[in-house]
Parts: structure tokens; C-alpha cells; sequence
């Protein structure tokens, strides 16, 4: 059995040492940038934890019982992303993975399948998980003073907390493949995990949990330490955990949730390696069932057929090509279900955002229409790096075909660039403008915030479309993996500058007129330094759509695949 | 309607494509034959302006295809060997996105997708998505997407891997009558049989060199004597003959 899980496991072992030892052009800039990246974020996780934990530390009685209900939500969020992130990964590890049509006809031991498909299957979805919790698990050893063995404690726990959720995810898809055809399963995961994260998302922004700081939503101090003395969730191996932890680091160590830990992950993997004995034969052959899909051309298709005529015949096919195959990948258009919510809990914020009263000067009132602008323009980056990033990586299968039409690159990139950023300035402009009347700013506040917002939504989609194409991501298939690449980072970073760059361009002039017509009512409003600065911040956008869709027509038509 | 001038293609220190040159006259259906990996879908995926040639020129009908490549392609159809295809569009959406990339549409257009589906046996899938296609399926409606434009000059790679018996002999009637009709065929195949049944000429490549091309007299000629059939000239051209190792192979 151990020589089967050896010999199957081997190959992703090799895949990983060739990845590393690649010698790919700006490999090793990417990896510095990320390292340099992956570094800040541990130094900001680590020093806010610590200096939370410093803090509860010195608060004698109810310290550690803080600290221990942090661990435990911070663990309860671990716990729930990792049966997710299984469930999802497991369909692919067991079911749809390209080397199971040759694992399926070798004479592999069910066992040695099972562990090795079990533990691909952990650590695909756990490793983001592991480094997340490095940051916060050091800041608890050396708040609490753990010493060294605490590493070994911390190991120990976590190991059995990774197995436990994996077994289950593997154990549900099994289930969940046998009662559908796997690739209508893929379609209903991704619709559930991405409700479950926007049902998490709106929860949160509704229970609005600023309130729960106010020392005067408890009626006295025993009462707050009885909230903080229930466990969260006792059946839940976060809890166990959690015990496990603060026990060890308050001094007072159980041996009952390590026991629980390890003995659930065994039961777990035990009970999910008979389920695949029972179902997986029967499950692998559902999972090769293609789901029939009809799709014939209605009323509404020609009428979207006629209005588009006028662009010409090639750009009319480009632009349906891109709307059918967006709105019939359910893993694609259910990710607008998660976009809609995060939308509507901005709005949100800015409803309840106190904006009257004692301290709000002038200022302030005018100062947060352009944070507005530079959140909205942040916003629109990430669903530009969602939605119009991966389109060129998406070709990359079909490239062929298009590369021997006489099509030319630069047409091929424009209509990406509209079919995107058309919707995009859509969402911009209706953001904008609820937001602004939530705020009730003035008429010349508005020009300025749907003038600055149309001219960003050009930028952001001509550097997506841009930097899609100077870094593909062609061999992955899921669309919603390619903007987690070093190219995406890049376009954020840059989307980010440009935003920036324009609300500085844009900031002075504003004020200086605001003042103006406010202060100084006879004076004339500064003209020039407003031509000047927006003049520059429209400078900067056209820039910022023009030049990186130029450099990327370059590029692509240099590529050979 | 074919020209290759010194065509080479490197890829860093490798040489995949060395210094071709070879004119496949209008009306000639020409076979391209040679080992795994001695440049055949380099060399066709450079005619057809997905590869760009390291060194020399590809023309086709006359334009070239560096300085003129939208005028180049729109005269051409490929037909890969590898069926990838937008899986979310049905059969005929993608023979419609095709012709219209080469800025052809309408009720045209529509009839000469249909027959074209029909040809192959795919009417009943038209409406269906390509996700549901089978291997053979997806070649043959990619065979059909190469035609639906009216190619001057189609270039094919491997195009029998995946047909059933039925469409294999459709495609070969089709690729008879099309050439016989005044347009130029490019085909590379493994198949040694139709090569030697339909091709007008044949010719050899082997790491990146073109060994021989002629027709079928021609290529007797240049083999050793004593053969016959195409099989043992490739093989005495390639000098590929397995069979001592084979039996040591078995053996092992």
C-alpha cells in the first residue's frame, strides 16, 4: 500500500521541483515581489495581534478569556473556509483531474488512491490557511510566553484541525457526486460557496459589529465575563483547538481536545476511506456524464444580433462570443451574485456613515465624496480584475483558431476591452451616484465624481485588459484563480496608483473652489487650477487605457503557442 | 498557392524547422509526412501565421504572410490537431463566430454551415454545446469551420485522428473534390495509406530538413530499389526500421 501512495504521490512532488527550478524569465522578480509581499502581511498580522494580545494580557481576570475568544472566531473562520475550499478542491482531485482516466485503468490499491487523493486534496486547499495562521500563532507564543515546545503544541493541534475538514469536504463531494452528474455538481458548489461567502459577508455588515464595543451593551461585568466563558462552538474542532492553545499558554494544559483532535480526524478518515470503497467506482462513472445543454438562438438573441450590426460583422461575433460563453460558465456569472452584496454593503457603510453633529467641518463633508471615489475606483478595480483580467488567459486553448483568422490582435483586445468595460462603467456610475445621493453633495460635487469615475473605469479596464495580456495565465482553466497571479498583483498595484494619482490631481483644485463659492462668496472660482488638474487627471487615465493595451497588442502578436 | 522560402524555425539552440523551401501548386492536394517530432505541425503552424518563422517567408496565394497577414489568412483555413474549441458555444454558434472572423455572415453564411454539419453527421448536435461533443465530434465540426469561409488553401494537421470510418471516407471525397475544384490542400499525417491513395505529392521532413517530395514514382525513385509502397520508403528514408529492437524490447 505504501509503495502505491509513494508511487502515486511522486509525480506531484517531481511537478513541484520542476516548477521551482523553472528558469522562466522574471521568475525570480516575481518571487521577491510576493516574498516582499507575503513578508508585509505577516509583519501587519503579527504586530496587530500582538499589540491586541499585549493589551488583553494586561487586563487581569478577563485577558485570557479575550484571547481565547479571538483564537476562537479566528478559528471558527479557519475551520468553515477549510470545508469549503475541500469540497470544491476534492471535485477536481477525485472527479474531474486529467490523470484519473489513467489511475482508473492501473491497478491502483483503493486505499492508496483514496490517501493520496486525500492529501493532494489538504493541502491544495489548506496551504493558505497554514500561512495565515504562522503570523497569528507566533503572536500568541511570544504575547503568552510558549517557548519553543509551543511550536511542536501548535503542530500537533493543527495537523489533525487541516485532516479533519478534508475528510469531510472529500466525503461530501463523494456524496454529492453520486446524487448529480460532477459537472452539474461543479455548477450548484460554485453558486453555494459563493452565497454561503456573501450570506457571511452581509451577516457580519448587518450584526454591524462597531456596536459590539460599546462598554454600555452589557449590563454589568458578570454578564460579559459569562458571554466570554461559553465556548463558542463545543463540538466544533476550532474549539478544540482554541483549548488546546490557551491551555498550553495559560498554563493550565487539557488533554481532552487534543485527544478529541486527533481521534475525529482518524474517525473522519476512516469513515470517508469506506464511503470512497462504497461510492467511488459508481461516482467516477457518474462524474464522466457530460451534461446535455441545448442552446438555440431567440428572439432576444437576434434583437441583441441587430443592435450590434452596426459594429461590423467581426466585432458582433467577438462581443456574442464573450456574453454567451460568460453567462454559460455558472462558475463566471455566479461570482456577480458576491460582487452585487459586496456592492450593497458599500452602500451600506455610506448610508450609515455620521456625517451631521458636533466635529464634522466642511472639510470632512467634502473630503468623503473623494474617498468615495477613490473606495468606488477601488471597487471597480477589483471587478475589473475579476472580469476583464482573465480574458485574453481564457483564450489561451482556442488561441490557435484565432491566431489563424485574419483578425487582427489589436481588434481582438478592443472588443475584450468594451464587452468589459461597458458593464464596468455601468456599475460605476450607479455606485457613484447612489452614493452621492446618499451623501446629498452638491451638483458640482457630482459632475466631478461621475467625470472622474467615467475617465477611472477607462483606465482600470484598458490596464485589465493590458495586463491580462502581458501576463497570461493560459494552461488554468478556472477563471477565478488568474487574477490571484504576479500579474494580477501588478494590476492592482498599478490601478491603485492611477486612482491615487487622480484624486491628488483632482483634490486641490476642488477645495480651492469649494472655498471659493463657500467662504469667499464673491470670488471668482480658479479657473485655471481647474482646467490644469483635471485636465492632468484625464491625462493620466487616457494614458492609463491607451499605452498598456498598445504594448499588449505588441506582445500578443509576438507569441507563439 | 504555397511558398516556402528558407523557412526555419529555432526555438533557442534547437533548430525545429531548417531552411524549407517547397511550392504546393494551386489545385494540389499535398501530403506532408515524417517522424514524431520532426517539424510537420511546426512547419504547418507557421503557414498558417500562428508561429512566426525564425528565418525565410511563407506566401500564400501570392501575399506574404509577415507583411500582409490579414490579406494572407483571409485566404486560408487550418484545421489543428488538437480539437480545442469554446466548449460553452453550441456547434452552430462556433461555425457562425468563425466565418464572421473572417467578416463573412448572413443567410449565406447559415445554409453552408448546415450543409456542412449535415456532411458530417453533426445536425442533430447544431443546437447542442461543444462540451457535450466527443473527440471525434469537435474534429469534425472543426473540419467544418475550416470550410465554412471558402478557403483558397486549407492546411490540415493529422486530420483523420478521431474520425469514425464514415467520416474519414467523407473528408478524403471532400478534400478530392475541393482540390478538384482549383483549391490547394496541405495535409501532414501518420495515416501512410491516405497519403499514398489521395496526394497529388508527397513530401518527407525529417529534424526539420525536407528529405524528398515528389509523387509517389518520384519518391520510388529516390528509395532504394525494391520498394514498392509508401510505408517501407518512409521508413527506408527515415531510416526508422525498429524491428531488431522491437524483438529486444519484447525480450526484456
Amino acid at each position: 500500500m505504501l509503495d502505491a501512495l509513494r508511487a502515486l504521490l511522486l509525480p506531484k512532488l517531481f511537478t513541484a521541483r520542476a516548477r521551482m527550478r523553472s528558469k522562466e524569465r522574471g521568475r525570480g522578480a516575481r518571487t521577491a515581489v510576493l516574498a516582499a509581499i507575503g513578508g508585509i502581511f505577516w509583519m501587519f498580522a503579527f504586530g496587530v495581534l500582538h499589540r491586541l494580545l499585549a493589551y488583553f494580557r494586561g487586563v487581569p481576570e478577563i485577558g485570557p478569556l479575550l484571547a481565547g475568544k479571538l483564537l476562537g472566531l479566528i478559528l471558527v473562520a479557519f475551520f468553515s473556509i477549510l470545508l469549503l475550499s475541500n469540497i470544491i478542491t476534492a471535485l477536481s482531485s477525485y472527479f474531474l483531474a486529467r490523470d484519473l482516466d489513467l489511475l482508473a485503468s492501473a491497478p491502483v490499491d483503493w486505499l492508496a488512491l483514496y490517501s493520496a487523493k486525500l492529501l493532494e486534496t489538504c493541502v491544495n486547499s489548506s496551504w493558505m490557511v497554514v500561512l495565515m495562521a504562522v503570523p497569528m500563532l507566533t503572536a500568541y507564543g511570544t504575547v503568552y510566553d510558549g517557548g519553543g515546545a509551543f511550536v511542536g503544541l501548535a503542530i500537533l493541534t493543527f495537523l489533525p484541525f487541516l485532516i479533519i475538514p478534508a475528510a469531510l469536504g472529500s466525503a461530501t463531494t463523494l456524496v454529492l457526486v453520486n446524487t448529480f452528474p460532477a459537472r452539474r455538481t461543479r455548477d450548484i458548489l460554485s453558486i453555494i460557496a459563493v452565497i454561503a461567502a456573501a450570506g457571511v459577508v452581509v451577516l457580519f455588515r448587518l450584526v454591524r459589529p462597531e456596536k459590539l464595543v460599546r462598554p454600555e451593551g452589557f449590563r454589568s461585568l458578570v454578564d460579559f465575563i459569562a458571554v466570554l466563558r461559553t465556548p463558542t462552538s463545543p463540538l466544533l474542532p476550532s474549539e478544540w483547538v482554541g483549548r488546546s492553545v490557551m491551555g498550553w499558554l495559560t498554563g493550565s494544559l487539557d488533554l481532552l481536545p487534543l485527544y478529541l483532535l486527533w481521534s475525529t480526524a482518524a474517525a473522519a478518515v476512516v469513515i470517508g476511506a469506506l464511503l470512497h470503497r462504497w461510492l467511488y467506482a459508481r461516482g467516477f462513472t457518474k462524474a464522466q456524464e457530460s451534461s446535455q445543454q441545448w442552446a438555440r438562438e431567440g428572439g432576444l438573441g437576434r434583437m441583441v444580433r441587430l443592435l450590434l450590426s452596426p459594429l461590423g460583422t467581426v466585432r458582433r461575433e467577438l462581443i456574442l462570443k464573450e456574453v454567451r460563453v460568460f453567462f454559460r460558465d455558472t462558475t463566471q456569472w455566479s461570482q456577480l451574485i458576491l460582487l452585487a452584496v459586496l456592492v450593497v454593503v458599500y452602500v451600506f457603510n455610506i448610508k450609515f456613515l455620521p456625517l451631521t453633529g458636533e466635529g464634522i467641518t466642511f472639510f470632512i463633508v467634502n473630503l468623503v465624496p473623494f474617498l468615495n471615489l477613490a473606495l468606488a475606483g477601488f471597487v471597480l478595480a477589483s471587478v475589473a480584475a475579476r472580469f476583464i483580467f482573465p480574458g485574453v488567459s481564457l483564450e489561451g486553448r482556442t488561441w490557435w483558431l484565432l491566431r489563424a483568422s485574419p483578425l487582427p490582435i489589436r481588434e481582438l483586445l478592443w472588443s475584450k476591452f468594451w464587452v468589459g468595460m461597458v458593464p464596468l462603467l455601468v456599475l460605476a456610475l450607479a455606485i457613484v451616484g447612489v452614493t452621492n445621493s446618499l451623501l446629498q453633495v452638491s451638483t458640482f460635487m457630482f459632475v466631478v465624481s461621475v467625470f472622474t469615475i467615467t475617465l477611472m473605469t477607462f483606465a482600470l479596464a484598458g490596464l485589465a485588459v493590458g495586463f491580462g495580456t502581458m501576463y497570461p495565465r493560459f494552461e488554468t482553466e478556472n477563471a477565478a484563480q488568474i487574477p490571484t497571479s504576479f500579474g494580477g498583483l501588478l494590476y492592482m498595484m498599478s490601478a491603485v496608483g492611477v486612482i491615487g494619482a487622480v484624486i491628488v490631481l483632482e483634490a486641490r483644485p476642488v477645495y480651492s473652489y469649494l472655498s471659493a463659492i463657500s467662504f469667499r462668496g464673491g470670488e471668482s472660482p480658479p479657473t485655471a487650477e481647474l482646467v490644469v488638474g483635471f485636465g492632468l487627471a484625464a491625462a493620466v487615465c487616457l494614458t492609463a487605457t491607451f499605452w498598456p493595451i498598445r504594448i499588449a497588442v505588441r506582445r500578443l502578436e509576438a507569441l507563439e503557442r | 498557392m504555397i511558398q516556402l522560402r528558407s523557412l526555419t524555425k529555432r526555438y533557442g539552440s534547437f533548430t525545429a524547422v531548417n531552411g524549407v523551401d517547397l511550392d504546393v501548386p494551386r489545385g494540389e492536394l499535398f501530403g506532408f509526412l515524417g517522424p514524431n517530432g520532426a517539424g510537420k505541425t511546426t512547419t504547418l503552424r507557421m503557414i498558417a501565421g500562428i508561429l512566426q518563422p525564425s528565418s525565410g517567408s511563407v506566401s500564400i496565394a501570392g501575399i506574404d504572410l509577415t507583411s500582409d497577414p490579414v490579406a494572407a489568412k483571409q485566404r486560408l483555413g487550418f484545421i489543428p490537431d488538437r480539437p480545442f474549441i469554446y466548449e460553452k458555444l453550441t456547434g452552430t454558434e462556433f461555425l457562425r463566430f468563425v466565418a464572421g472572423l473572417y467578416g463573412q455572415s448572413g443567410a449565406e453564411v447559415e445554409r453552408r454551415g448546415r450543409e456542412l454539419l449535415a456532411l458530417f453527421d453533426l445536425e442533430e448536435w447544431r443546437d447542442e454545446l461543444v462540451e457535450s461533443y466527443s473527440h471525434g465530434m469537435r474534429q469534425k465540426l472543426i473540419i467544418s469551420s475550416a470550410f465554412v469561409h471558402k478557403p483558397e488553401v486549407v492546411v490540415v494537421d493529422e486530420p483523420m485522428v478521431g474520425l469514425d470510418p464514415k467520416a474519414a471516407r467523407t473528408l478524403k471525397d471532400l478534400f478530392r473534390e475541393y482540390t478538384r475544384r482549383g483549391n490547394t490542400i496541405m495535409m501532414s499525417t501518420h495515416t501512410l495509406e491516405v497519403a499514398q491513395s489521395m496526394c497529388d505529392r508527397i513530401g518527407i521532413i525529417q529534424r526539420g530538413v525536407i528529405r524528398t517530395c515528389g509523387t509517389m514514382d518520384d519518391l520510388r525513385a529516390s528509395a532504394e530499389a525494391g520498394v514498392s509502397g509508401l510505408e517501407e520508403i518512409f521508413l527506408r528514408l527515415t531510416g526508422e526500421g525498429l524491428s531488431r529492437e522491437l524483438v529486444e524490447v519484447l525480450d526484456a
